[in-house]
């Protein structure tokens, strides 16, 4: 019993931690390169042990994330939400990728999230982004293999802890 | 739940259900985003949810403010001295200045005294720290660490030492959030100091510095000139540094010349910000003249019977004339 609490407080701390993440602003010119923490942890997630993760929790984690960054409600539910359903979708089959090709399937969902949110942007009557305004998918893949096995190894660790 | 179980999910058939889920979602966030982008609702909410809010805010602007605390703790003795001198010189010469704009100033009080004009160059102020959190790539905005508690208002100008930063958008309790002059949505109404033309100075889409698209091509405007707010639209007072045109050129259709310009303020720089309290002369028509003519007090009563100076012919009309000073005088404060 006491076991499942502390997994599913590790699950909760890690999400938090990615939306606290997400506020925390890097020093003026690494600004672009911040990677999305949202989506890299509900990725991690979403493979790791795909039945915690479900597009509800996208869409509650999405909502937070908007109510903190306070621009538009519902515009990272939306991306979030669109995220986790194409990985669960593709989920039995990115868990046995190798790493860089799992790296490469982040890269694209990430992609594929910046589109989304240029979308929203545009609709909204925004003005095109500036070109580093396409970094931070990349550095987000670049990111992913050390994130997932850190998270992997303190999740093993926790298991060892408790057992 | 049935979409990711390991016994009943194949490995490459997509399920259904899922996808009916994903649509509801989606379509849910849409209607959040449409209610939101029109009627404004995050500020509400927001405002409700601001005792979760706040706190993570200052949790999260905690990073920076160690950063910047050690960055002060383990910078040299030289520099420090440097720095130290530096800012003795500059306040030295601040100092100085202001001695010599003082006597200017009284002179500037006393002959606006004589033409009755109520501008004053007096700031009232109230001061403001940067909380150190990031709201999202590509968006301008600051938060600062004042809100609805110390009567932070929503069009509050902010300004640094040099010059504007933006405007207050959005007031919570104990915080609030500034909108940059840099951002693409934001447009400050500007005069250039050295012709006096007026214009329009926006936020541009790299986000350092201003863009002013429509100038008229027969205008004078050089790189090197200075902006400074014109007051007119009735958000930002007059006469406070804008920014520098760095170049100018023309437009691709030839009608307007368009210029850039670099902010004065150090908007990514300040740590201590001034939120001015009293906002520009509002829009609209220039108050009624002041009153002339002879005192109230010198008027007879309303209700007496006509004087017996005046013919009995005049007198019905005559008399509330000079009795409109004591009512017209509240008015010319209240006009909007």
């Amino acid at each position: 019993m006491n076991k499942v609490r502390v997994r599913q407080l590790w699950f909760a701390a890690t999400l938090l931690m990615s939306l606290f993440l997400m506020l925390v602003p890097l020093p003026g010119p690494l600004t672009p390169f911040k990677p999305y923490w949202p989506a890299l942890i509900l990725l991690y997630w979403c493979l790791q042990s795909g039945d915690r993760v479900t597009l509800g929790l996208a869409f509650c984690v999405g909502v937070a994330a908007d109510l903190f960054d306070g621009v538009l409600l519902g515009e990272q539910a939306l991306r979030l939400t669109a995220m986790v359903f194409i990985a669960l979708r593709f989920r039995s089959r990115l868990r046995f990728f190798p790493m860089w090709q799992q790296s490469l399937a982040v890269l694209g969902l990430l992609l594929n999230d910046r589109i989304l949110l240029l979308l929203v942007r545009v609709f909204g009557g925004d003005p095109l982004p500036p070109p580093e305004y396409w970094i931070s998918p990349l550095v987000g893949a670049a990111l992913w293999p050390f994130v997932f096995l850190i998270l992997d190894d303190l999740r093993a660790r926790l298991r060892i802890h408790e057992a | 739940m049935a979409l990711n179980r390991d016994d009943t999910s194949p490995l490459f058939a997509p399920g259904v259900a899922g996808t009916l889920r994903l649509i509801v979602y989606l379509a849910l966030a849409c209607v959040l985003m449409v209610l939101d982008h029109r009627g404004g609702w995050l500020g509400n909410v927001r405002y409700g949810l601001s005792l979760v809010v706040e706190p993570v805010y200052r949790i999260a602007g905690l990073p920076s403010q160690g950063f910047q605390a050690a960055t002060v703790a383990f910078a040299d003795r030289q520099r420090l001295t440097e720095q130290n001198q530096r800012l003795r010189e500059d306040l030295l010469l601040a100092n100085a200045k202001l001695n010599r704009m003082a006597s200017v100033a009284e002179q500037n009080q006393r002959l606006k005294e004589l033409l009755d004009t109520q501008h004053s160059l007096s700031l009232n102020v109230q001061l403001a720290r940067l909380i150190g959190v990031d709201l999202g790539s590509f968006r301008h905005r600051i938060v600062l660490n004042v809100g609805a508690r110390d009567k932070v208002q929503p069009g509050q100008v902010v300004i640094d030492a040099r010059g504007v930063m933006g405007q207050i958008v959005e007031v919570m309790p104990t915080t609030s959030v500034a909108m940059l002059i840099t951002d693409p949505n934001h447009a400050i109404p500007v005069t250039v100091e050295r012709t006096g033309l007026r214009t329009i100075a926006y936020g541009s889409r790299t986000g350092d510095s201003l863009t002013l698209p429509n100038i008229p091509v027969s205008a004078d405007v050089q790189a090197g000139d200075k902006l400074v707010t014109s007051g007119l639209g009735g958000r930002f007072p007059p006469g406070f540094p804008v920014g520098e045109i760095r170049d100018v050129a023309q437009t691709p259709s030839g009608t307007f010349l368009s210029a850039q310009a670099k902010p004065a303020a150090d908007l990514d720089r300040s740590e201590d910000v001034l939120l001015l309290h009293d906002l520009a002369e509002p829009a609209g028509p220039p108050a009624p003249a002041p009153n002339v003519g002879p005192p109230a007090d010198l008027a007879p009563p309303p209700g007496a019977p006509p004087a017996a100076t005046l013919p009995s012919v005049t007198s019905p009309t005559a008399t509330p004339a000079p009795a409109r000073p004591s009512t017209a005088a509240p008015s010319t404060g209240t006009t909007p």
